[in-house]
């Protein structure tokens, strides 16, 4: 499967030429830019790993570039997002968020059902990936 | 007309005198900041003066009666009366007036659109001096805003809780709106949404009937929900209509939507704006995103000479509490003038809506920090006008392809695939600084170079267009006359 997360997946897999643009964006708006990676990218999964705190009031994209290629180094095979926070009054949350890498294979999701009265049907959603202990997942590809 | 002054005894006799000397024309009031103000369009039947017509609605629309009552002197009558204080000829009409009636706070019960919109649009619309009245504009006081709690989500916490931020999101309406089977309907749900849409949704006319049970409908949509998450690792919805002939049966199916674990419930305009805002409290208790359809507006939003403007709901809709209201594409198949859905867009999304007459809105509103409300445009839209969407209607919108999802000739999947394709690609490219607007049928054809399913739709409708003359467009002047 393809994790569809972010604002450009269904997009072939960003350049670095073209991540630099979308943090060019952010910047000319102010906003702060965080980079995020995770092995476990359940939907409901909110809070990603940190890669260092969030870059404020960057000059130019080279920082996050530079910070994103040592994620990429230390997690080869895992899923990196960067997203942008706009601190104006009213909205205070993030503005973007799109994934700058993925593993070579991703495993996906299981629906678990468990039948209810009435017909009902509770659903989970499972992570194939986090069967695997945390540095057990992905690792064979 | 100038306002008399009048002893009281002159002014309490027994009889019929003109609204304007009852107190209801005053030109030299200053409205205050706490006032409640109404912006009518006003046309007089033949003969009648346009003040008296302007003193009548305020007459009508608060204190008075047809004939003069002593009772009035039993109360702090003066503050109670509406005052119509300035009436101006429509640009390039003879027939029609604009005026401006302020209300005083206290003539409203707080937290209750019933209550508001019993004065404002209570008995005054039928009344027989006028040929036609419209409700153009409301400034609400934040005193009284403040009384009411609005969206129970909003639109930054509704893209936090769906993961999903910088694009506009997608949905698309079931089709046919009516005779699938449970089975069946879920099947449009579960392709339309692992394709790549956020939302699908329920037609208006959705509710329980003999082909489609709502029970049936929601657990199989449910089902669907579910498998499309899993297929894609995104969070989705689709919109349950819980719209039914009582509250008591409205609460049966939002608590079932509920214990399905669904993110979004649906309402239409037509159960009233009480049940309106008893469903936005629920939502609230139980942190349910509400999507209202705006059914049955167009009766009386459409003409310019007679009813309300859509811009005035839109205003009562977020202080009732909506998180998404159906506001207009430009663009598609329903009606819409690009600067009047501007003023709509600006109502729901803007923490201060400015006053912008070209866009029909008369008056600046202050929004108190109540939630932003997601505009949702839906009708005769398909990806190959991704490049205008996007410049009309902005980034905090749900763009809604029903036609233009399921009528692909590849299958629902596929269509869906092609708009979230051209969504992306276009969202990139302004990003990237490009002049998108203009560029825009370039950028899609290179987006279809690596996407077979969007070339099909560009194929099917890249020029399928709606091109009418507007109806509900905003009379102004340029240099405008108005503080």
């Amino acid at each position: 499967m393809r994790l569809t997360q972010g604002a450009f997946s269904y997009l072939p897999d960003l350049t670095d030429e073209q991540i630099e643009a979308q943090v060019n964006y952010c910047i000319d708006h102010g906003w702060a830019v965080n980079i995020e990676y995770t092995d476990d990218p359940h939907p409901r999964n909110t809070y990603w790993e940190m890669w260092g705190m969030p870059m404020f009031d960057l000059a130019s994209a080279r920082p996050v570039l530079d910070a994103l290629q040592a994620c990429r180094e230390a997690f080869t095979n895992h899923y990196i997002r960067i997203s942008a926070s706009d601190s104006e009054k009213g909205w205070e949350s993030l503005r973007l968020s799109f994934i700058a890498q993925r593993p070579a294979v991703e495993p996906g999701f299981q629906v678990v059902r468990s039948n209810g009265p009435g017909r009902q049907i509770n659903y989970t959603t499972r992570s194939y990936a986090t069967d695997q202990p945390p540095e057990q997942r992905y690792r064979d590809v | 007309m100038e306002p008399t002054e009048r002893s009281a005894e002159d002014r309490y006799k027994s009889g019929v005198m003109p609204y304007a000397q009852m107190g209801y024309w005053q030109p030299d009031y200053e409205p205050v900041d706490t006032d409640v103000i109404a912006l009518f369009r006003i046309t007089p039947q033949v003969g009648v003066d346009p003040v008296e017509a302007a003193a009548a609605v305020a007459g009508e629309s608060s204190t008075a009666t047809w004939t003069v009552v002593w009772t009035d002197r039993l109360t702090a009558c003066e503050s109670y009366r509406a005052k119509a204080y300035r009436v101006q000829p429509v640009p390039n009409r003879d027939d029609q007036w604009f005026a401006w009636i302020a209300y005083d706070l206290d003539l409203f019960e707080g937290g209750s659109i019933a209550n508001l919109t019993a004065s404002i649009i209570g008995n005054v619309f039928g009344f027989k001096p006028l040929k036609a009245l419209r409700l153009e504009d409301m400034r609400i006081p934040v005193a009284y805003l403040k009384t009411f709690a609005g969206p129970p989500t909003g639109i930054v916490v509704e893209r936090e809780r769906l993961d999903k931020f910088g694009r506009p999101l997608l949905g698309a309406t079931v089709k046919p709106k009516l005779g699938l089977s449970g089975r069946n309907y879920g099947r449009v749900v579960y392709e339309a949404l692992r394709g790549g849409l956020d939302f699908t949704k329920d037609d208006e006319n959705i509710n329980s009937q003999s082909f489609m049970h709502w029970r049936d409908r929601f657990l199989y949509c449910m089902e669907a929900v579910n498998r499309a998450e899993a297929a894609t690792g995104e969070v989705k919805g689709t919109y349950l209509n819980v719209t039914a002939g009582t509250m008591e049966e409205m609460y049966e199916r939002a608590e079932f939507a509920k214990e399905l674990g669904s993110v979004v419930i649906m309402i239409d305009l037509v159960i009233g704006y009480s049940a309106i805002q008893s469903l936005s409290n629920w939502s609230r208790r139980n942190d349910m995103i509400l999507h209202l359809h705006r059914a049955g507006h167009g009766s009386y939003t459409r003409q310019r000479d007679h009813g309300i403007s859509f811009r005035v709901i839109a205003k009562w809709m977020r202080m009732a509490g909506v998180d998404h209201i159906h506001a207009g594409t430009v663009v598609g198949k329903l009606e819409g003038d690009p600067l009047t859905i501007a003023g709509v867009y600006d109502t729901l999304r803007e923490e201060v809506t400015p006053q912008r007459l070209e866009h029909g809105v008369f008056f600046e509103q202050p929004w108190a920090s109540l939630n932003k409300v997601m505009p949702v445009a839906s009708g005769g839209i398909h990806a190959g006008q991704m490049h205008q969407l996007l410049h009309y209607l902005g980034e905090d919108v749900v763009l809604q392809f029903g036609g233009g999802t399921i009528g692909h000739p590849d299958g629902i999947a596929a269509g869906a695939i092609a708009n979230r394709v051209a969504l992306e690609s276009m969202v990139m490219a302004r990003n990237e600084g490009r002049d998108y607007y203009n560029e825009g049928p370039d950028i899609l054809r290179d987006a279809a170079k690596t996407c077979g399913p969007l070339a099909r739709a560009l194929e099917t409708w890249g020029d399928v267009t709606f091109d009418y003359t507007s109806t509900d467009t905003p009379d102004f002047v340029a240099t405008p006359t108005v503080s």
